[in-house]
C-alpha cells in the first residue's frame, strides 16, 4: 500500500479547493492537492459572468455595501441561508476581489466619463466619476439592489482560475493530477484522509492529512441535461455520504439557469440579461413583464427559469425537436459590446449552434446549473460530525445560498470561501494532531480494492452508463423545475430500484490501469446515492422554498419548514438516506423571514417572526439614531472571522466623503431602504 | 435527423500494456443532428468499444481539455460539428507533442505545470506591501482589456502539436510560453524587466528559435495573435541588447 502524507489535503483543484490549499500553504504546512483533471481545466473556469463584491465603484452600484450585499443575498436564498455565513462572506468579499487583483486578474475597469447602457430595453447614458477612473468595475445581475458582479469580460472564471492556480504554483503546492479519491479514512469521529486511484497506472493510494478539504464542486450530473462540466458528478458528496457518519445539507436545493442553450444546455451568462438582453417568446413577445413587472428579466434565477416553465407550459414556447424553447435576445446590446463583453457567449453561439448573437437570438432554456446542498458544515468549514473534515465552494453546504443562489455569488463563494476557511483549515493544522494508523488506512485501501476486483473479476452484468443514463432521465422526468408529491415518489421509487441493480455492476473492459469503464462503474453507485438525497430530501420537503418549488405545496411555510434537511447514510447498504431537520433560529437572525419580492406573498409565517422584529426594532432605538451602521450590525448578529479579515472595506465613497455615508446605506434590518432598485 | 453513417478512424495505443502495437482502428456511427465529436465519442465508447480512452471536461469550448487531431488539423472536439465533414469520413490522433496517455489522450496538465515553473509564468507584483482592505489601485481600462485578450489561452497545446521548431527542439516553449510571457510583460503590475524576462526567454528555446512558421497562430481555437506577440517579444528582447 502505497501511503502519502501531508498536513493539508485538499481534494479538487478548482478555485475553493486552490485557495484554501494556498492559505494552508502560506501558514507553512505541507499541503497537497489532488485532482481529476489538470487544475486550470476545472469547471470553475466556465464562470462567465463575475463575482459579486460590493465594491460601490460605479455610479449604479454607488451606496453598495456589506450590509446590501447580505440583505440580498438572504432574500436571494429565500430565507434558508446561515445568516453568519452571509454576513462572514459579504464582508469578506472587497477583500477577495482586491487579493485577486493582486494575484493578476486583469479585472474589467471603470472607464469615467458618459457611458452607454441597455437598461429595460432602452439605451441610456450614465456617468462614471473622475475619482472612479480605473477601480473595479461591475455589472448588473439578477436579485441584487446594485450593479455589484465584477467581471473580466465573460472569461471570470477563467481568470480567476489562472490567477489562483498559478499563485499555487508560485507556492510550490502539488497538484496530483489524474487521481481520483473513492473513500474518506475515518474512524467515526475523525478524518484521516482519502483512499484515491491515480486514473493512468490504477494504483490504489492512502492519503493522509492532518485535515482534509472536500472541495469537488456539486452534483449537476445526476442529471440528464446541466449546465455544469461533465466531471460534476458529486462524487464529493457521496464520499462524506458512505462514512456513513457526516451529513449532507439541503440537497434537495438545486438550481436551474434560465438561459442555456438548446439542446446541449451550455450556459450563456445571466450577464446577457445584467448587460440588458431580453427573452421573448414564440411571437417575439417580451412576457417577463407580465410575470415580474419590477424585475423582469432580472429577477431572480429560480423565479426566471419557473416563469419561464410556465410560459411555455401556456404554449408560448417555439417547438424544436427537442422539447419547447424561448429565445434570448441580446441584438439589441450590438456587436461591439458583445464581441467585447460576450465572447464566450458569441463563440458557444457560431460553434453550438452557427448563429450570429448579434443577428440572431439564441434558443434556451433553464437547465439544471448548480448544486445549493453538499457537506454540511459549521461556519468555520467543518463537518459537524468528523473532525478533520472540511468542505468548500459547492461542493460544501457552508449555506450562505439556502435554497437558491444569486447569480455572481458562487464564484465569490468560491474565492472567498476558500480565503476564510482557509484559514480555520490552518488553525485546525496548528491545535491538532493526527496518529497515524496504517492499520486504519489499509483497512479502507482494502475495502476500494475489494470493490474494484468485484467488477473486474465477478460475475456482474449490469452496465454502468445504462445505470447512470436511467438515473438522469429520473432526475430530470421527475424532479425538475417544478415538483409534486407524486412524481418525487415515483423518483425515489426509480432510483432505489436502480441502486439496488447497482450492486450487480460489472465491467467488459477488464483492464486495472486506465479503463473509462471502471471509473464509469465506481461513480454511477456513488452517484445513485447522492441522487437519492435528492429526491427523498425532495419528497420530504412539503413546501415551496427558492428553487424547491413544489406544486402541490406553493407557499413557503415558515412556520413547519424553516429547517435545514440534513442526510446521512448510517447503513451501507439501506437504499435511501437517514433525514433529519436542522432548525434555523428566528431569533438569532439578523434579517427576519419576509416577503421576497416575487409576485403574491404566500409565506406562512413562523411564530418567532414578529417577535424577533419587535426585539430588532428595540435594539436599534436603544442604539439611537446616529449608530454607525456597523454599530447596529453588531448589536442584531455577532460574527467572527479570522483576525486578519476583520478590518473594514474602504469605499471610493469613503475616501471622497472621509467618512462612511450612513444616509445612503441604511439600516441593516430595514432593507427596502438601502438605496435604489435598478430593475 | 440526418441519420447518414459516419466513420471514424481512430489511433488506438494503450501504452502501458507492454504487447500493445499503436493501430488505426474503424468504428461507424450513425449521425444525429447537431453532432459533435464529443458526442459521438461517447457514442461509440458506451455502445461499440469500452476501453476507447479520451478526454472532455466542459464539453463547451471553455477548458481546453479535448485537443486532438481530426483529419490532420490540431483542435478541440467538443465543439466540432461532425457535420462539418461532408464525406462522413473522421480520423482522430492524438496531440503530438505531449506524452501519451492512452488513445486520444495526452498529458497536457504535465506539460503546462512544468512550464509554468520554468518560466515563472505568475504575476510578480512589484510591490508586497498590498492591502485588502483599502481601496484598490486604479489601472488604466484599456491595459486591463488588453491583459484579458492575451488572457484567454485555455492551454489546450494545439499551439504547441502545430509547431514545427517543437518537433525538433524538445526545450522549446512554444506558442503558450510566449503568449503567457508577453502577458505579464505587458501587466503594469508586474515587477519584472524585460532583462528578466530576456533572460527566460531570449534564445533559442524561446523567440529566436520560432521559425515563423505560424502553425500555432493558424490553428489556436481562441484566435490570439500568436504572431504579433511573437514579433513583439522579439523587438522586446532585441532592444535589451543595445
Amino acid at each position: 500500500m502505497k501511503l502519502i502524507y501531508t498536513d493539508c489535503l485538499v481534494v479538487g483543484a478548482g478555485l475553493a479547493g486552490l485557495r484554501v490549499a494556498i492559505a494552508a500553504k502560506e501558514r507553512g504546512h505541507d499541503t497537497l492537492v489532488l485532482s481529476l483533471i489538470p487544475a486550470k481545466r476545472s469547471h470553475s473556469a466556465a464562470a462567465q459572468g463575475g463575482m459579486q463584491a460590493s465594491l460601490g465603484n460605479t455610479v449604479k452600484g454607488l451606496g453598495d455595501n456589506e450590509d446590501v450585499h447580505f440583505q440580498d443575498t438572504v432574500k436571494g436564498s429565500d430565507w434558508g441561508c446561515d445568516q453568519t455565513v452571509a454576513r462572514m462572506f459579504a464582508h469578506c468579499a472587497p477583500k477577495a476581489v482586491r487579493e485577486l487583483a493582486n494575484w493578476g486578474v486583469p479585472w474589467t475597469r471603470v472607464t469615467k466619463g458618459p457611458r452607454e447602457v441597455v437598461v429595460n430595453a432602452e439605451r441610456i447614458t450614465i456617468e462614471e466619476a473622475e475619482a472612479a477612473h480605473g477601480l473595479i468595475n461591475a455589472r448588473d445581475f439578477g436579485g441584487t439592489k446594485k450593479w455589484r458582479t465584477c467581471y473580466t469580460a465573460d472569461g471570470t472564471g477563467h481568470s480567476l482560475l489562472y490567477a489562483v492556480d498559478n499563485k499555487a504554483i508560485s507556492l510550490g503546492i502539488p497538484v496530483h493530477e489524474r487521481v481520483e479519491a473513492l473513500s474518506i479514512i475515518h474512524d467515526g469521529e475523525r478524518c484521516h484522509g482519502v483512499v484515491a486511484r491515480c486514473l493512468i497506472t490504477g494504483e490504489l493510494r492512502a492519503y493522509i492529512g492532518k485535515s482534509t478539504t472536500i472541495a469537488t464542486g456539486g452534483y449537476g450530473r445526476i442529471y440528464e441535461v446541466s449546465t455544469n462540466a461533465i466531471i460534476c458528478e458529486g462524487i464529493g458528496q457521496a464520499l462524506a455520504l458512505e462514512t456513513g457518519v457526516a451529513t449532507l445539507g439541503n440537497m434537495e436545493a438545486v438550481q436551474f439557469h434560465p438561459t442555456a442553450i438548446v439542446p446541449v444546455g451550455i450556459l450563456t451568462t445571466e450577464g446577457c440579461r445584467g448587460d440588458g438582453g431580453l427573452l421573448r417568446d414564440k411571437d417575439g413577445y417580451r412576457f417577463m413583464p407580465d410575470y415580474e413587472p419590477e424585475k423582469k428579466e432580472l429577477a431572480s434565477r429560480d423565479v426566471v427559469s419557473r416563469r419561464m416553465t410556465e410560459h411555455m407550459r401556456k404554449g408560448k414556447g417555439v417547438d424544436s425537436p427537442y422539447g419547447p424553447h424561448l429565445w434570448l435576445d441580446i441584438t439589441l446590446l450590438g456587436r461591439k459590446h458583445i464581441e467585447t463583453n460576450l465572447r464566450e457567449v458569441k463563440e458557444i453561439c457560431e460553434n453550438f449552434l452557427g448563429i450570429d448573437p448579434a443577428k440572431d437570438w439564441i434558443p434556451v432554456r433553464p437547465t439544471q446549473h448548480y448544486s445549493m446542498g453538499g457537506i454540511r458544515t459549521t461556519p468555520t468549514g467543518q463537518s459537524p460530525q468528523l473532525k478533520g473534515l472540511f468542505a468548500v465552494g459547492e461542493a460544501a453546504c457552508w449555506d450562505m445560498h439556502g435554497f437558491n443562489r444569486l447569480g455572481g455569488n458562487s464564484l465569490a463563494e468560491t474565492v472567498v470561501g476558500g480565503m476564510i476557511i482557509g484559514k480555520y483549515v490552518a488553525d485546525f493544522c496548528d491545535d491538532n494532531d493526527l496518529v497515524l494508523d496504517t492499520g486504519l488506512a489499509k483497512r479502507y485501501v482494502d475495502k476500494v480494492r475489494a470493490e474494484i476486483d468485484e467488477l473486474i473479476e465477478g460475475k456482474g452484468t449490469e452496465n454502468p452508463w445504462e445505470l447512470k443514463y436511467a438515473m438522469q432521465r429520473v432526475m430530470m422526468d421527475y424532479v425538475g423545475i417544478f415538483r409534486n408529491g407524486p412524481e418525487l415518489d415515483e423518483a425515489v421509487k426509480q432510483l432505489k430500484a436502480l441502486l439496488a441493480r447497482s450492486v450487480n455492476l460489472g465491467v467488459s473492459c477488464k483492464k486495472r490501469h486506465a479503463n473509462p469503464e471502471l471509473v464509469e462503474a465506481l461513480r454511477v453507485r456513488r452517484m445513485l446515492k447522492v441522487a437519492l438525497t435528492v429526491a427523498c430530501g425532495a419528497a420530504a420537503r412539503t413546501e415551496s422554498r427558492g428553487a424547491h418549488a413544489r406544486e402541490d405545496f406553493p407557499q413557503r411555510n415558515d412556520k413547519d419548514w424553516l429547517c435545514r434537511t440534513l442526510a446521512s447514510w448510517p447503513d451501507a447498504n439501506a437504499l435511501e438516506p437517514k433525514l433529519s431537520y436542522e432548525p434555523l433560529d428566528v431569533m438569532q437572525m439578523e434579517l427576519p423571514p419576509g416577503y421576497r419580492g416575487y409576485g403574491a406573498d404566500n409565506a406562512i409565517a413562523h411564530p418567532d417572526t414578529a417577535k424577533r422584529e419587535a426585539e430588532i426594532a428595540e435594539l436599534l432605538a436603544a442604539l439611537g439614531p446616529n449608530a454607525s451602521r456597523e454599530a447596529r450590525q453588531q448589536a442584531l448578529m455577532p460574527f467572527e472571522l479570522p483576525e486578519s479579515l476583520t478590518p473594514a472595506n474602504e469605499r471610493l465613497a469613503d475616501r471622497l466623503n472621509g467618512l462612511v455615508n450612513t444616509e445612503t446605506t441604511g439600516s441593516p434590518s430595514m432593507p427596502n431602504i438601502a438605496g435604489d432598485d435598478n430593475s | 435527423m440526418s441519420g447518414r453513417i459516419l466513420t471514424f478512424n481512430i489511433f488506438r495505443f494503450d501504452p502501458q500494456d507492454a504487447g500493445d502495437k499503436p493501430k488505426m482502428v474503424k468504428y461507424q456511427l450513425e449521425e444525429t443532428s447537431g453532432m459533435t465529436v464529443f458526442i459521438a465519442l461517447n457514442k461509440l465508447r458506451q455502445e461499440q468499444d469500452p476501453s476507447l480512452q479520451f478526454d472532455f471536461v466542459c464539453r463547451a469550448g471553455i477548458c481546453g481539455s479535448c485537443a486532438m487531431v481530426i483529419n490532420g488539423f490540431p483542435t478541440l472536439a467538443c465543439r466540432t460539428l461532425t457535420a462539418k465533414y461532408p464525406k462522413g469520413e473522421i480520423t482522430l490522433m492524438p496531440l503530438p507533442g505531449f506524452e501519451l496517455i492512452g488513445d486520444l489522450s495526452v498529458n497536457t496538465g504535465k506539460f503546462m505545470r512544468e512550464l509554468a515553473e520554468r518560466l515563472k509564468l505568475w504575476l510578480h507584483p512589484k510591490s508586497d506591501d498590498l492591502n485588502i482592505h483599502r481601496l484598490e489601485d486604479p489601472m488604466d481600462p484599456e491595459e486591463a482589456a488588453r491583459l484579458y485578450e492575451l488572457e484567454r489561452c485555455v492551454e489546450c497545446g494545439v499551439c504547441v502539436s502545430a509547431c514545427a521548431t517543437k518537433q525538433m527542439r524538445d526545450t522549446f516553449v512554444g506558442a503558450v510560453g510566449m503568449m503567457k510571457i508577453a502577458r505579464f510583460e505587458l501587466d503594469s503590475r508586474d515587477g519584472r524587466s524585460a532583462d528578466d524576462f530576456y533572460h527566460v526567454i531570449g534564445n533559442q528555446d524561446g523567440v529566436f528559435g520560432c521559425m515563423t512558421l505560424l502553425g500555432c497562430q493558424d490553428n489556436c481555437p481562441k484566435d490570439l495573435p500568436h504572431m504579433q506577440q511573437i514579433a513583439y517579444l522579439r523587438r522586446k528582447m532585441a532592444s535589451t541588447l543595445l
